[in-house]
């Protein structure tokens, strides 16, 4: 068991860190290739009283001026010493930005992924249980509506609503305008992301609701079902004990390889909410060209996801005895 | 007084057609059927010709869309859903027919037991578990790690409890080694021996007259004859309806000679006889009417012709 877990981990490392280097690789050519001028960026508004030689300069310390090559070494030398280097716009290192960054979108994603893991599983339960009535054709239809809307627009929808109309929710921001950063409380943080998250998580409950009612049914209509049945188990205990797994099992997978989703949601989400997280900062870092943060964002989301893969990878191995075991009996 | 006594028993399915349009299907009609304590009673047929329906719709499992009408005597008592309910899993038991009625993430020995088991039956499985052979180690494998000889005893052995009365084995030797048919069917035959009424549903007639008292045969959704094993022997001349005949004669051992034609779809609307495109000896009378059974030699049958 520990020999196999060994085995799994170091397989995924390797994997990961040729990934991180091909991500990096192909984002810094990107980077390099886009018509956005960092310099033009960076002096925004003063572009009137910005000469050229100045602009020479500041494209020179940056190190601009060296060829594509020469500075992704430099920059990949540097970040595997662990020196994620300077952002430009904010002028603070990268490191730092991620990391108080982090936590606002940990906390968000953390906060819409239960919430849609938990209601989008129930609702697939209840739906597939009761098919073909109302309440199934109402959370189906609810589903297919919400799969196919973006994510922005149900934020904006919501910001309407709860925001400006009833005014019960802050309209953005990660907390109080205006406050200074000791007196900010939990239940600060807390209003500020409610709003966002319901967002992130209203989008996300419709693949998990679909999957697990298509799952469910298939379940209820399986011939060990059946049997269960015509051994005088119903209602709670034969969901319970026969069903309830065999649908968890591909449900609880299928919420961590959506990882990705969920950060791609956050980046939509955050920029509509204006909320500090590590989804407005890539925003920010794309739009103004600004290297070394836009590189360490997309190298942190990378893991993020593949930390979420890997472990949906990792669950099905481990719980389903099928899998499980004949792996065991190959070795 | 029969334990188990199927009257006039119909099935039919309410099946969408063209678009939304309905249909009601009936895929069973009029069957009749009784079997006492003690008894072994195979229900033989080819494929759809309805026989596991027939299991389920005394198990009560049939799906939602299925009507039945027509009546299930259970120990001189109408068996409905409240008495299914006390029945299912406990006095009535089906023995399914294959590995994929187990659940697969359960483990064998977990799944064996169900809520109406007291410390009784939890011994008593225990008890199975070694008259079948069955290492202790079996109980902690899962499903799909079992043998074929190993499902098949297992399967046997949800059924095997003191307290069943009445076992519906539903095809429980398709694709088995013959020495596993043989070991499931000294099974069937000890539990019968022990007080059990079997209902033993399979395609496999040489199966069925090894150890069945009686052998009813099915042809689209209707019994058409039901006779003491011992008829099914040399020509097949004892037996009374010309289908039954042709079946046993089918078999390479007794001729090997086919007839033509297929079994008709259920639910086609036929007029008389259900047989009579296939028969021999039918004649204009049986394509108008649909033959009520007589009782013939200590058998039943339909058939106008029988002797």
């Amino acid at each position: 068991m520990l020999q196999r877990l060994a085995v799994f981990t170091g397989k995924k490392i390797i994997r990961l860190f040729l990934l991180l280097a091909t991500v990096s690789i192909i984002t810094f050519a990107l980077v390099a290739m886009s018509p956005i001028d960092p310099v033009q960026s960076y002096i925004g508004a003063d572009v009137m009283r910005v000469g050229t030689e100045q602009r020479a300069e500041i494209a020179a310390y940056w190190g601009l001026d060296k060829p594509f090559a020469e500075r992704f070494i430099k920059w990949a030398g540097a970040m595997l010493q662990g020196d994620m280097g300077t952002s430009m716009i904010y002028r603070e290192s990268v490191t730092k930005i991620i990391a108080e960054r982090f936590i606002h979108s940990a906390l968000l994603m953390a906060f819409a992924w239960s919430l849609s893991g938990v209601i989008g599983f129930a609702a697939g339960v209840v739906a597939a249980l009761k098919r073909g009535s109302w309440i199934d054709r109402a959370i189906t239809s609810y589903c297919y509506t919400l799969a196919s809307t973006p994510a922005f627009w149900v934020g904006l929808l919501l910001m309407m609503v709860f925001a400006v109309w009833l005014g019960w929710l802050p309209i953005g921001l990660g907390v109080p305008a205006g406050m200074l950063a000791g007196t900010v409380t939990a239940a600060d943080y807390i209003k500020h992301m409610i709003l966002p998250g319901v967002t992130l998580s209203v989008v996300g409950i419709a693949p998990i609701a679909l999957h697990t009612r298509q799952k469910l049914i298939e379940v209820m209509d399986s011939d060990y079902i059946l049997f269960a049945r015509a051994r005088g188990e119903s209602g709670a205990s034969l969901f319970f004990r026969h069903a309830l797994r065999n649908i968890a099992l591909p449900a609880i997978t299928l919420q961590f390889a959506s990882f990705g989703e969920l950060f791609g949601g956050a980046v939509l989400a955050e920029q509509v909410f204006s909320y500090p997280g590590l989804g407005q900062a890539t925003v920010e870092a794309g739009l103004r060209g600004d290297v070394p943060l836009l590189m360490g964002l997309v190298l942190c989301s990378t893991l993020f996801v593949f930390t979420g893969n890997a472990l949906a990878d990792f669950f099905y191995q481990m719980v389903d005895p099928r899998l499980r075991l004949q792996k065991e009996a190959q070795r | 007084m029969p334990l188990l006594e199927v009257q006039q028993l119909s099935i039919a399915f309410q099946q969408y057609t063209k678009g939304s349009r309905q249909q009601m299907v009936t895929v069973m009609e009029e069957l009749d059927l009784a079997i006492n304590e003690g008894e072994i009673v195979a229900v033989v047929g080819a494929s759809g010709s309805g026989k596991s329906l027939l299991a389920h719709a005394i198990m009560g499992i049939l799906p939602a869309n299925a009507y039945i009408s027509g009546s299930i005597r259970y120990n001189g008592e109408q068996l409905d859903e409240a008495k299914l309910k006390s029945l299912r899993g406990s006095e009535i038991a089906l023995v399914p027919q294959s590995v994929s009625y187990l659940n697969p993430l359960i483990r064998v020995g977990k799944q064996l037991q169900t809520n109406k088991d007291s410390i009784e039956q939890h011994s008593e499985r225990k008890g199975l578990f070694e008259r079948f052979r069955l290492g202790e180690h079996v109980a902690r494998l899962f499903p799909f790690q079992l043998s074929g000889g190993m499902a098949r005893k297992v399967l046997v052995s949800t059924a095997a409890l003191s307290r069943t009365r009445l076992i519906i084995a539903d095809e429980p030797t398709p694709g088995m080694h013959p020495d596993d048919v043989a070991e499931a069917l000294k099974q069937f035959k000890q539990l019968a021996a022990e007080g059990c009424a079997v209902l033993l549903i399979t395609h496999d007639i040489e199966a069925a007259i090894r150890i069945a008292d009686k052998v009813a045969v099915c042809y689209a959704g209707s019994i058409i004859e039901i006779a003491p094993a011992s008829d099914f022997s040399g020509a097949g001349n004892e037996l009374r309806h010309p289908y039954s005949q042709a079946l046993w004669r089918a078999l390479p051992q007794n001729g090997f000679i086919p007839i033509s034609g297929t079994q008709p779809s259920m639910g086609l609307g036929l007029q008389g006889c259900l047989f009579a495109d296939r028969c021999n000896r039918a004649v204009d009378a049986c394509k108008v009417s649909r033959q009520e059974s007589r009782q013939i030699r200590s058998g039943i049958v339909r058939c106008m012709h029988a002797t």
